[in-house]
């Protein structure tokens, strides 16, 4: 990998010209305060304004954006000296770039006057560009001398992520140690949720009331982590239901979520060995638009007044809506989401609630499997290795040592 | 070969993208692109489904007389509106001033503020529930919301000026804090379920 190019250019001398006109700005600037001109304001003198010539930027160094694909390049200038002379005279910043130095420039951007840097995200990698910047004011501009080459170089790595990365390496790591160990002890100890067994009582409940279970999958589609961690609770409803002769409901959202649920509830059929019962209408599109669906279920609850409602998925405005229509007909209501925002509305009015990672976890303990209960072990020494970390942190912090602090940290 | 096919692709698929996320390189980025273009062309196969799933329920529903198929009727003709003024004159027909944008904007848009305004009452009876002090944390549940309360309106001001300043800090430190206990166990979580889905562990979506 290559170190991102930094061109330090060389300062280009004053000549006398420049100073000279420095200084008639400055003898203007006398003149005009004398006479009582407010030249700060150059859109209320345009003529005293226009009458002084810009100065021009001076490029300071052309880099490659660091980890990026190198179509990238930095570019950092010093602002013209007529900003600090007159305030508001220079407008904006042109970025000007050319493939060589004959070439014409052309402009790849701007930056409101003030503004001493500009990234160029249309290069392409390892080739080489010649840069200028224009001030531009009301009536003239003025461009700084050119630089170059610069060049915007790949990288494979980026390094910005190197926490994230050490993170995900040790979760991954524990995880995989824990299934290693889960297969060959066969058995795990993992705390059974209250809301595991309200999920059989509350089909059973629906079952001895002659009325059906109501799925929600929430808001998004198949390739949202929630809404897999829910197709994987609705295949153990789904057995449950298929059990206890129950109907279950489930109107999607979106047409792929359908078809996956039809598959997860088919199969849970044919697990329990009652394939003839299953019914691919009961799984059904009902539309994407959020709050055409809210009126649907809610048309559902009202008039079908299923006994157990299952909301489990990524919610958003819509779960208080649901869960307190759910509320008014008097079903059991069990909720699971990871949107954070959205557990106090659930927490609040429904009967069970799997807060955040419970969510994830539930359809692995809900099987059973020691496989999959040993990947959650995983998972709970993770975090109460993240635990100690935290704590460590503050802790050194207190005393003034921050490596640990800054460890992980992103970017 | 069912079963291993699927689970392979999830294999590779997975890994893959897990890789590109610490990979900003052109090509792989631009394989990972390729690779969501493909989601995005399969998930408008799959409105397709959604539309015919949609109709032929409802048409069935119509033939069998079942319970409220006259709301069938409603949604059919809707839908054959709707897709008629979206397609005449193709795209053109989501411009201003259109049939299908003025259905839009003056049908299906305030029927679903409708429907959001509804969270107003939702909140109201929520939260009176909620409020009630009938232990020691719910006493401390409805102290905070008090507080936060008093210190999002102007009365709450004019009763102490130290009401906005409190409500910042149990948003800021307590708030925040158990928020980010909440997120931390989140992303664990999903990068164990992500390891199950990666590994063929979890599959209860294809035994």
């Amino acid at each position: 990998m290559r170190e991102p190019e930094l061109r330090q250019l060389a300062k280009p001398d004053r000549d006398t010209v420049e100073v000279m006109r420095l200084k008639l700005i400055i003898v203007a600037a006398i003149i005009a305060v004398i006479c009582n001109v407010d030249i700060a304001d150059a859109s209320t003198t345009p003529q005293v304004a226009d009458s002084i010539s810009i100065l021009p930027p001076r490029i300071i160094s052309l880099k490659d954006t660091p980890n990026d694909a190198g179509t990238s390049i930095d570019i950092e200038w010093e602002l013209s000296p007529t900003e600090s002379l007159i305030p508001g005279m220079i407008i904006e910043y042109q970025v000007l770039r050319a493939p060589s130095p004959d070439s014409t420039f052309e402009q790849v951007g701007s930056v409101p006057a003030g503004t001493s840097t500009y990234t160029d995200e249309g290069t392409i990698p390892n080739k080489p560009y010649w840069y200028r910047v224009a001030a531009v004011g009301r009536e003239q501009q003025v461009v700084s001398e050119m630089a170059g080459p610069g060049h915007s170089v790949m990288q494979w790595f980026d390094r910005r992520r190197i926490g994230v990365a050490i993170f995900v390496a040790l979760t991954c790591t524990l995880v995989m140690v824990f299934i290693e160990v889960a297969k060959r002890k066969g058995k795990m100890f993992l705390r059974r949720l209250p809301v595991f067994d309200a999920i059989d009582e509350a089909i059973g409940r629906a079952t001895e009331m002659g009325r059906k279970v109501l799925y929600i999958m929430g808001q998004m589609d198949v390739d949202d982590p929630q809404t897999v961690a829910s197709m994987s609770i609705l295949a153990r409803v789904a057995e449950r239901t298929a059990d206890y002769g129950t109907r279950l409901d489930i109107p999607c959202v979106w047409p792929m979520a359908m078809s996956m649920a039809r598959e997860t509830v088919k199969e849970s059929y044919l697990r329990v060995g009652k394939p003839d019962e299953f019914n691919a209408n009961d799984i059904y599109y009902m539309t994407s638009d959020q709050f055409g669906y809210v009126a649907g279920v809610d048309g559902i609850m009202m008039r079908d007044r299923p006994a157990a409602n299952f909301y489990l998925g990524s919610f958003f405005a819509e779960s208080l809506i649901f869960a307190e229509t759910g509320y008014t007909t008097g079903a059991i209501q069990i909720a699971g989401t990871a949107e954070v925002d959205q557990l106090p509305f659930f927490v609040v009015a429904c009967d069970y609630t799997l807060i955040g990672e419970e969510l994830y976890a539930a359809g692995a303990s809900l099987s059973g499997d020691p496989i999959q209960i040993g990947s959650i072990r995983g998972q709970d020494v993770a975090k109460a290795i993240f635990f100690v970390y935290i704590v460590a942190g503050v802790v050194l912090k207190l005393f003034g040592i921050n490596w640990l602090e800054t460890l992980l940290k992103i970017d | 070969m069912r079963l291993q096919i699927p689970l392979t692709i999830i294999l590779v698929m997975g890994i893959f993208t897990l890789v590109t996320s610490f990979i900003p390189a052109k090509p792989i980025a631009d394989v990972n692109q390729m690779f969501r273009n493909w989601y995005i062309g399969i998930i408008t196969f799959f409105i397709f489904l959604g539309t015919f799933n949609l109709a032929r329920s409802n048409a069935e529903k119509i033939k069998k007389q079942g319970r409220d198929w006259q709301y069938s009727i409603i949604l059919l003709a809707f839908l054959g509106i709707m897709l008629f003024f979206g397609f005449y004159r193709g795209r053109a027909s989501t411009e201003e001033g259109q049939p299908f944008m003025y259905l839009y904007f003056n049908v299906q848009f305030p029927l679903e503020s409708t429907m959001y305004s509804l969270l107003a009452f939702f909140v109201t009876s929520a939260s009176f529930r909620a409020f009630r002090a009938r232990n020691k944390e719910a006493l401390c549940l409805l102290l905070a919301a008090v507080v936060i309360m008093l210190g999002r309106v102007p009365v709450g001001t004019a009763i102490w000026k130290g009401f906005p300043t409190v409500t910042e800090w149990i948003m800021n430190y307590p708030n925040a804090a158990a928020k980010r206990g909440i997120r931390l166990g989140i992303d664990l979580g999903l990068i164990s379920m992500a390891l199950r889905m990666i590994l063929g562990i979890e599959r209860s979506y294809m035994q």
